[in-house]
């Protein structure tokens, strides 16, 4: 194993190959933890999606999904939420060129298109609700709002944490903590998009095509 | 709807002598440890020397006490079901109390007996033999402490407030759905465990990311102390096992307290689906535990048989096969759920596979011992005693694995006594010897022998008068869980000498504890940090090791590095010299951890009473308490080198 040189903060000497996150021995510790973390977020998820597709022909008296879903609602939250995973990326790119400014303003972009889904779901949740179909109607619907719902819990912690992160680049500006972290939201914020994916593969499109 | 008598609405248990002994003992030992800290000024000392602690020995004592005394409760649980059952027909515990406590003997003893053992183990053992100052991230390893002590104050207070859960440790659906268990009692199982799981979770990732990247140098993964291996492999099945615990025991949670179907037996629900969630974790949880006793042994052998370990590549293998293969054989829990000829065909080989990596550790640990300087001190004992009572045991669940037999054995004595022989015989008697075997170079001091072989035998042989007896009590029909039995089924006599067994374990207990408090005082100290004359790092350092653990982190070339050292008359290596010694980089202590565990705690009691609000604004503290964190820029510091050499020469190691 390589050893890991230390540096103090701010003081990265111009010839380190390495990323600025990956600099200081703490921070890439923390990276590696991160990576194990989103591991165990996804067994969460798959024990979640496993409950749905069991459940998911379990209407009773309830709707089906494919009665249900409004296919341009979820294609509007699915295009957000892509479309988030893609300025969260730039927000790295800007961590990495030092910009605070570029990464702020990314952050900023991410967490507003974070926001706007949440409330499309949210919309969307309370819809279903309007038309009667709520969790306490089938074990399908139970199946359909918790997956969902918990997908849309992670997305909105995670905007409470960029604007967290954000607050924080303000004030210290790009170092290997901060770089660290803009790093590590956008992991976890890029997981949450892949689960989307399987989400909207899973409960939406299975759901609507016969 | 059936009766609510399992449960009490109103917040004080009430109308039974045992439960106002339990509210006059807890009033009692409350008022006594506040007296005691209070007269002896011990106050200041406990908040700065324990509960903000981020030292991974200091946190590993905590899961050890906790540990211990939780042994201490699911003991007595168990010593009042067996007084229950001594003889038919009795009525010292009624129905519901005697289904509430067989299910918290169940919960308290894997959930906060083995599991703070294990997490104790690897916290006072695993940083000092890879060389490292503490875990990769101690703040976290003190937040995981607190949700567990605090889940299992959760759990433990349901017995005099509210009233206790009564489904079972399994807590299977539709039973501890809220249509067959109303009231706070399943409430309070479902939340404490899922505040203390999230601890666990959080226990995974730090000591997976600290084995992988904060070994000594030249200490690569084939060079790792077993008992190393042993936490690598349950980590492992912890990240991957306990998620799915949280999705069962959350999706109960929202079946009873928002009405969904996940588990319910209309609209749709399917109970089974509990049950199989449940021991896709549960089944992996059996070797979580039991892996790092496995390590233990393999330490113990190794060094009481003054010999290298047998096999070690076999025996890390074995290690990693067992943690994969455990997976695959959750079904064997129920074959009799019907899931058809291919499904409990490929789950009871499946079983039956898991037998061969396990025996062959059970052959190198003899191999280990053949020809070895064998000496019979405590922690050897113990792990004598423990091969042919997992053996015993191992057998019985080949035979439980035979799904057609199955049929016959589910859910009687017969399984109650496979299952006690496995975690009694292999978890218990390993973590005993881990006990006596690192309790030197946790605080200073040896345990008397000669007590702890009192304790043993009685053990021992208490162990075999109570569980060989229920073997055949399930043969001839006994189920488990059942709080009497009429006379003339020809069980009385079995039932009785099962009960003594249980007894004289209840002693062995006592005599245990008196060996701690006898060694206290009279112990023998330790004033070499070696008194085993062991073969890993930790035996280089003194007992208990300073707080950042090494001066200098040493550079590794072999398995047995300090054995090594010592038959090559170089044991000075390791001893630090002046000029190598640097800053030491240190985490601050902090108080967070234990709020945010009284935060969970304050959230978990509001949500068992459906109090939502307050239970909301508690969970806001944990989310204020966590980004007051993320603003914390400055939660290190450095040990200045002049305190360094200060420290060690006052250690004599330089």
């Amino acid at each position: 194993m390589a050893a890991i040189v230390e540096y103090a903060p701010g003081n990265v000497p111009e010839h380190d190959p390495r990323p600025l996150e990956y600099t200081n021995k703490d921070d890439s510790l923390k990276i590696f933890g991160f990576w194990i973390f989103l591991a165990t977020d996804m067994i969460l998820f798959g024990t979640l999606f496993a409950t749905f597709v069991v459940l998911r022909t379990h209407v009773a008296t309830g709707p089906s999904g494919q009665q249900l879903f409004d296919i341009q609602g979820f294609i509007e939250e699915t295009f957000i939420l892509l479309t988030s995973s893609f300025t969260g990326g730039m927000a790295t790119f800007f961590m990495r060129r030092g910009s605070v400014r570029g990464t702020v303003g990314w952050l900023l972009v991410t967490a507003v298109l974070g926001a706007s889904f949440v409330s499309l779901e949210i919309t969307e949740f309370l819809h279903y609700i309007a038309l009667g179909a709520t969790m306490q109607t089938s074990a399908f619907l139970s199946a359909f709002y918790t997956l969902v719902g918990t997908h849309g819990a992670h997305v909105s912690l995670g905007i409470v944490w960029m604007l967290a992160i954000v607050i924080q680049l303000l004030r210290y500006g790009i170092t290997a903590a901060t770089a660290r972290k803009v790093f590590v939201v956008n992991l976890y914020w890029h997981f949450l998009d892949v689960v989307w994916v399987f989400i909207f593969t899973v409960v939406y499109l299975t759901g609507v095509i016969k | 709807m059936p009766s609510s008598h399992l449960s009490h609405w109103g917040l004080l248990v009430t109308g039974d002598p045992l439960i106002y002994g339990a509210d006059a003992s807890i009033i009692l030992a409350s008022v006594g440890i506040v007296f005691v800290l209070t007269y002896f000024k011990k106050w200041k000392w406990l908040w700065k020397e324990w509960l903000t602690t981020v030292d991974h020995k200091r946190i590993g004592i905590m899961y050890l006490i906790a540990a211990v005394l939780m042994l201490f409760r699911a003991g007595t649980d168990a010593l009042l079901m067996r007084t229950q059952l001594a003889l038919p027909n009795e009525h010292f515990l009624g129905p519901s109390h005697y289904d509430q406590i067989f299910t918290t003997h169940g919960t308290v003893m894997i959930f906060f007996m083995a599991m703070p053992f294990i997490f104790a183990l690897m916290n006072i053992a695993v940083p000092l033999q890879i060389g490292a100052r503490d875990v990769a991230f101690p703040y976290l390893n003190a937040v995981s402490f607190w949700l567990f002590f605090f889940g299992a104050m959760l759990l433990n207070i349901s017995f005099v407030i509210g009233g206790s859960p009564a489904a079972g440790w399994t807590s299977y659906a539709p039973l501890a759905g809220l249509h067959f268990s109303p009231g706070p009692g399943e409430n309070f199982y479902l939340l404490a465990l899922q505040i203390t799981g999230i601890g666990s979770i959080a226990t995974g990732i730090n000591f997976l990311a600290t084995i992988f990247k904060m070994r000594a140098p030249g200490m690569t993964l084939m060079k790792m102390p077993l008992f190393t291996w042993s936490i690598v492999a349950t980590n492992i099945l912890i990240i991957f096992a306990f998620p799915a615990l949280a999705v069962a025991l959350a999706l109960l949670l929202i079946d009873r307290i928002a009405g969904a179907h996940f588990f319910t037996i209309h609209a749709g629900g399917l109970p089974m689906m509990y049950i199989n969630m449940f021991w896709i974790w549960g089944h992996p949880e059996v070797y979580i535990v039991i892996l790092p006793a496995f390590g233990v042994f393999s330490e113990v052998v190794a060094t009481f048989s003054r010999k290298t370990i047998f096999g070690y590549k076999a025996m890390v293998s074995s290690l990693l096969l067992i943690s994969v293969a455990s997976y695959f054989v959750w079904a064997h829990h129920f074959f009799t759920m019907g899931g058809g000829v291919s499904v409990n065909s490929f789950f009871a080989v499946a079983s039956m596979l898991i037998g061969i990596p396990t025996g062959v550790k059970v052959f190198n640990w003899m191999f280990t011992m053949y020809r070895g300087r064998i000496r019979m001190k405590m922690p050897m004992l113990w792990t004598i005693a423990f091969i042919p009572c997992f053996v015993l045991g191992g057998a019985t669940g080949m035979m439980l694995a035979v799904a057609p037999a199955d049929y016959q054995y589910h859910n009687s004595y017969f399984l109650v006594a496979h299952f006690h022989e496995m975690l009694i015989g292999g978890v218990v008697f390993g973590m005993f010897a881990a006990l006596y075997y690192w309790w030197p170079k946790m605080f200073g001091f040896l345990l008397d022998e000669k007590w702890g072989r009192w304790a043993f035998w009685l053990w021992n042989i208490g162990f075999y008068v109570c569980f060989e007896p229920q073997y055949a009590l399930g043969l001839m029909g006994m189920q488990r869980r059942m709080y009497t039995y009429p006379a003339g089924m020809g069980w009385t006599a079995l039932n009785f000498i099962s009960t003594i067994g249980a007894f004289l374990m209840g002693l062995g207990f006592i005599f245990m504890v008196w060996d701690i408090v006898y060694s206290i005082f009279k112990g023998e100290r330790d004033l070499t940090g070696d008194p085993w004359d062991g073969r890993t790092l930790e035996w280089s350092l003194p007992s208990p090791a300073p707080h950042y653990n090494f001066a200098v982190i040493p550079t590794i070339t072999d398995r047995d590095q300090w054995w090594t050292l010592k038959e090559q008359g170089r044991q000075d290596t390791l001893r630090p010299q002046t000029e190598d010694i640097k800053p030491i980089h240190m985490p601050k202590n902090s108080a967070k951890p234990f709020l945010i565990g009284i935060a969970f705690f304050t959230a978990g009691f509001g949500f068992v009473f459906g109090w939502y609000v307050f239970g909301a604004i508690a969970l806001f503290g944990v989310v204020v308490l966590l980004l007051a964190r993320s603003f914390e820029y400055h939660s290190d510091y450095h040990i200045p080198v002049d305190e360094v050499i200060h420290t060690e020469t006052a250690l004599g190691r330089l």
